[in-house]
């Protein structure tokens, strides 16, 4: 059985799915998605371990090989993925339970476990296969599950951002079809490996590789679309404050930062770093708009009172700090990049989990209304401070270990501006975080009602992923080690 | 000078800028929906355009009188690259990419529906698909 | 419901006729041009003509619209059964060589795998498409 785990990781949940909508009741499809979700985290994590010790696995489909066939390839690029992934899905589970049923009519339930299992399936999907074609399949599977379940949203804004996020998501993952088809034209073949080999030759034989820059244009843009890449970030703020906690909560972790993989997928393994970096100058491009995302985003979340809003704008900010980091073209840069691709994760999973938390309790995460929750909720709120404190960059905390791995990328390649950006991003992180613990702790509620802290039930998800971006900081050698040999793996070669 | 050769390439490129800038400049929701369903038909357009070789046939395999094939036309892998040496002679046209859009047709249908099943739900809520007013109301409430 | 005798009494005569076509389209789709995808448009392509004609009330007492839900959802869990199966037998996931015994040939596990999918490609599509015509023919008219 072992020597199928790749696929299992993707068809187990993709199972699952119709499973928990054909039984159509909360609690049974809840237990289901769990089963789904923490399958997938076991198979992950033996998958991880044995990519570090074997090197890379190869599965082909149905047993064809693979230009006929769809291949899954696992590096450890994308063990790594598909371990952060699974990871969220498997905490993410366990907290939707209770902020599902606060949040969501009991009829839909099921069709929402269904939709998050879909939506796992797809980002696992991603990352795993060795197709072009089957990645525009997936990211389908995982987006359209996504629109849905930001749909459930109480306020009827969900819908519109839905729909927003529904249009500008389809115009990212046609471009990206645009540009997979213009691959397939020129070398005849979707497989990456074989995209990897053949696209060199054309581009050097002179014949056509017009059409393989066409190509790199339209992919770059769809992908950055889909990561929320600063001037296409739009969909990302609304969608993600209209969303059921438990989406936001769990989509903040995951999406993009799947969507980043594949930005590392196409422009080093595809196309290469020489062409990527030396010819297209692609980090021309990426390095300013991830500045601009860094600075504009991070002020824009100062001035948010609604504090999902602003940690969505912080997100975007976030992601401008793991392009930075690809930008440099760099080994210890793109490793920056994925180190932060799990950091972030971590941290900004927390934090929305306990803005959850604040949401089951009192029905609003604007700011003013949070007076006296330090109080009234510790837990909580120290659960948001911790994630604050990563998120601000403070030592001890995962948030520290990537901007240090920032820093001495930008100042390897000699680039001080970059490194006062990621310093005065930090320092702007403080404020917007300062602003929610200012009110949370030292502001007086006006009115007496009493209020509770969360169940336990939300609780020990949030504090897992908190308790994680502590461990990881502390603890930064197994993560730096796996993206090291992950960037190594990238820019050398794809073995 | 512009050929007109590979025509089908220029109307991909009207059809999909028609698309694109209902899908930008139009304010109704539905109108946008049709944009983007335009927009995503000229990518069949395209793959399929890709997948023609003048004078091919329809790839399906012909049976060569005693080579390939058990028979029945069913083929496994080994024996396919067997029986395409065979059938040298028969010009087929790439089937592969009527196979990706076959799949990006079952994508753009679930798109479409999806869509439109927000709308619906916009249009009981808001009571209008006209995004200007939703974007009022929004910002009034 | 339509009063028009023609319609009706064409929409009745038709119906088993399109349903036989879409199972030809199916079948078919194993040696040429043809597959789920078409014969299960094809299929729930009946329903969609019986509601337009008799009314959605009487659509849904033939086809219930639980029953094209879980039709959607089982299509997809017998696509994925073909793939366990032989996933159990041994062999990669959809690898339909290994549907059978290793001493049957193994042409015959191809020919039922690719029957056994196509089988579930119908069904979810035939489900999917008569759930989509439920779910926007079934919502009230909003009038501003």
């Amino acid at each position: 059985m072992s020597q199928n785990l790749p696929a299992l990781l993707v068809v187990v949940p993709m199972m699952l799915a119709p499973i928990a909508a054909l039984i159509n009741r909360s609690g049974p499809a809840w237990v289901i998605a769990t089963s789904g979700a923490w399958f997938a985290f076991g198979a992950a994590v033996q998958l991880l371990r044995r990519v570090m010790t074997e090197g890379m696995i190869v599965y082909s489909l149905g047993g064809w090989v693979a230009p006929i066939g769809i291949e899954y390839r696992i590096d450890q690029l994308a063990a790594f993925v598909t371990l952060i992934v699974s990871a969220i899905a498997a905490v993410g589970v366990l907290y939707a339970r209770t902020s599902v049923a606060s949040e969501i009519e009991e009829d839909r339930h099921a069709l929402f476990y269904a939709a998050f299992l879909l939506n796992v399936c797809g980002l696992l999907g991603i990352a795993i296969t060795g197709d072009v074609f089957n990645v525009f399949v997936f990211l389908e599977i995982s987006s359209l599950s996504a629109y849905s379940m930001i749909a459930l949203g109480q306020d009827r804004r969900a819908l519109t951002s839905a729909f927003q996020y529904l249009i500008m998501g389809s115009v990212g993952a046609t471009f990206i079809v645009i540009g997979i088809g213009l691959l397939f034209v020129m070398t005849g073949t979707l497989g990456m490996a074989d995209l990897a080999e053949r696209i060199p030759a054309i581009w050097a034989s002179g014949d056509g590789d017009r059409t393989i820059a066409v190509a790199f244009t339209f992919l770059t843009v769809g992908v950055t679309l889909k990561l929320a890449l600063f001037p296409l970030h739009l969909w990302l703020p609304n969608a993600y404050t209209y969303a059921p906690s438990a989406v936001t909560g769990y989509m903040a972790a995951t999406s993009t930062k799947v969507s980043i993989y594949l930005l590392l997928r196409f422009f080093f393994s595809v196309f290469g770093v020489e062409f990527s970096f030396e010819q297209m100058r692609l980090d021309a491009i990426l390095m300013p708009l991830a500045l601009v995302a860094i600075l504009a985003m991070s002020s824009v979340a100062i001035y948010q009172s609604n504090v999902k809003r602003l940690l969505a704008f912080s997100s975007v900010a976030q992601i401008g700090y793991m392009i930075l980091g690809i930008s440099f073209g760099s080994v210890i840069g793109v490793a920056a990049g994925i180190i932060h691709l799990f950091n972030h994760a971590l941290m900004k999973g927390a934090l929305f989990m306990a803005m959850g938390c604040v949401m089951y309790r009192i029905g609003s995460v604007r700011i003013e209304d949070m007076k006296g929750l330090g109080k009234s909720m510790p837990w909580t709120m120290a659960a948001f401070v911790g994630g604050g404190l990563s998120m601000i960059g403070v030592p001890m905390t995962v948030g520290f270990v990537s901007k240090w791995y920032l820093l001495q990328a930008a100042i390897k390649g000699g680039n001080w501006l970059a490194a006062v950006v990621v310093v005065v991003g930090s320092l702007m992180a403080l404020v917007y975080i300062w602003k929610v613990i200012e009110v949370a702790y030292f502001k007086r509620r006006e009115n007496d009602d009493p209020i509770e802290e969360a169940p336990l039930s939300l609780l020990i998800p949030t504090w897992t992923l908190v308790a994680a971006s502590f461990w990881f900081g502390i603890d930064a050698g197994t993560t730096s080690d796996v993206a090291m040999s992950a960037a190594e793996s990238l820019l050398g070669m794809m073995q | 000078m512009i050929s007109f050769a590979l025509f089908n390439y220029w109307a991909v490129i009207v059809l999909m800028m028609v698309g694109f800038y209902a899908l930008i400049s139009r304010d109704n929701l539905v109108k946008k929906l049709i944009g983007l369903n335009i927009f995503q038909t000229s990518v069949i357009m395209m793959y399929v355009s890709f997948g023609k070789i003048s004078g091919g046939t329809a790839p399906i395999l012909i049976e060569s009188g005693g080579h390939g094939g058990d028979g029945h036309g069913v083929q496994v892998a080994g024996d396919a690259a067997h029986a395409m040496r065979d059938n040298a002679e028969i010009l087929y046209s790439n089937p592969i990419p009527h196979v990706l859009m076959l799949t990006a047709i079952v994508v753009g249908v679930a798109t479409l529906a999806l869509g439109l099943s927000l709308v619906v739900r916009i249009k009981e809520a808001y009571g209008t698909i006209e995004e200007d007013e939703i974007t009022r109301m929004d910002n009034a409430a | 419901m339509d009063d028009r005798v023609i319609l009706r009494v064409g929409t009745k005569v038709l119906s088993p006729f399109i349903l036989l076509f879409a199972l030809y389209v199916q079948f078919h789709g194993d040696y040429g041009p043809g597959g789920g995808f078409q014969a299960g448009v094809i299929f729930a392509a009946v329903f969609v003509l019986y509601a337009l004609v008799f009314g959605l009330e009487r659509a849904m007492e033939v086809m219930p619209a639980k029953v094209a839900y879980a039709c959607g959802a089982l299509g997809v869990a017998l696509y994925l059964g073909v793939g366990y199966l032989s996933m159990f037998r041994g062999g990669e996931f959809l690898n339909y060589s290994y549907l059978f015994d290793p001493e049957h040939d193994p042409t015959h596990g191809q020919h039922y795998g690719i029957i056994g999918v196509e089988l579930g490609v119908l069904v979810t599509v035939f489900g999917v498409m008569v759930a989509l015509f439920y779910a926007f023919a079934g919502r009230r008219r909003i009038d501003t």
